[in-house]
């Protein structure tokens, strides 16, 4: 239970950051609810909406969202094999396969990992959304920079940077990535740093075998 | 239909497809070690390359201005393991003071 406040807490204060971030980038109010409705996956909406504020284009911005949600295959992967689901259920099981409902999941005693995946995966997708419209609304009646709301979202790619970084190997990655984009933002059009460092996770998969 | 609309409902299909592959295809098809290490570390990539963009750039110019501020404070938020909620407030808090200082 104070799990799930917790959890709550942290999705309605990540789905009003993304609301505010996504109109201050320049999306209609509309637009990002579409993303929070139709995409849903935080990291990927980010990602889009700031790319697309940076001037990058919806090439980049689109590929940048894409890649961050490669790791929702392997979430549906292992709940899968964890829920064994009908397949009539399945459609509706990947809208909601996202970081959250899956750790619940996969935490959950044997026997409910069923219930803590709908739970969990319904109610950050009614939080989610619903704090989207908000900060989505807010945004545009408040002055962002006077409240420093452009440099939240830096801070919240760090946030969820800092859920991902597991051990040495994902901190060199990291650090990695961070010097490809600052070394590429002088010399390549908006967009393109992000997809750089992107690439510089290449050597670190080669190595790992097949 | 304009490229904001085209990127929203591209990225919304494609997010979808790769959610649904996980629950439809045979596991086996993602088996590879390399293909469960690059879905572990490109997010990690990239989420350290969207911290620098965001905060220390300006179009394509380096710049070091109250973003920055802002972020330092997030991390040390972040080192004392803050809700997501602290290190948002915590990093827009300290980016308007440094503004009204400076």
């Amino acid at each position: 239970m104070r799990d799930a406040v917790a959890l709550g807490a942290a999705v309605g204060a990540y789905g009003l950051s993304f609301g505010a971030a996504a109109t201050t980038a320049g999306l209609s109010v509309v637009q990002a609810c579409a993303l929070s409705l139709l995409v849903f996956t935080g990291a990927s909406q980010f990602a889009l909406v700031g790319v697309l504020g940076a001037g990058g284009g919806a090439v980049p911005a689109v590929v940048s969202g894409l890649l961050l949600g490669a790791r929702n295959t392997l979430y549906s992967v292992r709940l899968a094999d964890l829920l064994r689901l009908p397949r009539a259920r399945r459609p509706l099981a990947a809208h909601l396969t996202i970081d959250e409902s899956t750790a619940m999941a996969t935490a959950a005693p044997p026997g409910l990992a069923a219930v803590g995946f709908w739970a969990t995966g319904l109610a950050v997708f009614a939080l989610w959304n619903l704090a989207t419209v908000v900060g989505a609304l807010g945004a545009g009646v408040v002055d962002v920079r006077a409240l420093g709301l452009d440099a939240a979202v830096g801070a919240a790619f760090l946030g969820l940077l800092a859920l991902q970084v597991r051990d040495r190997g994902t901190v060199v990655v990291g650090a990695v990535g961070a010097a490809v984009a600052a070394l590429a933002v002088p010399f390549t059009p908006a967009g393109l740093p992000v997809l750089l460092a992107g690439a510089a996770v290449a050597p670190a998969v080669l190595r790992a075998g097949r | 239909m304009s490229e904001t609309w085209a990127a929203v409902l591209v990225l919304a299909a494609g997010a979808y497809l790769l959610k649904l592959a996980g629950w439809l295809l045979p596991a086996a098809v993602f088996e590879s070690r390399r293909v469960r290490r690059g879905a572990l570390l490109l997010p990690v990539a990239l989420l350290a390359a969207l911290v620098v963009v965001q905060t220390f750039t300006d179009g394509r110019a380096l710049v070091l201005d109250a973003r920055a501020a802002g972020l330092a404070a997030g991390a040390v938020a972040v080192a004392l393991r803050a809700p997501f909620l602290v290190l948002v407030g915590v990093a827009a808090a300290t980016a308007a003071l440094v503004r009204t200082l400076t």
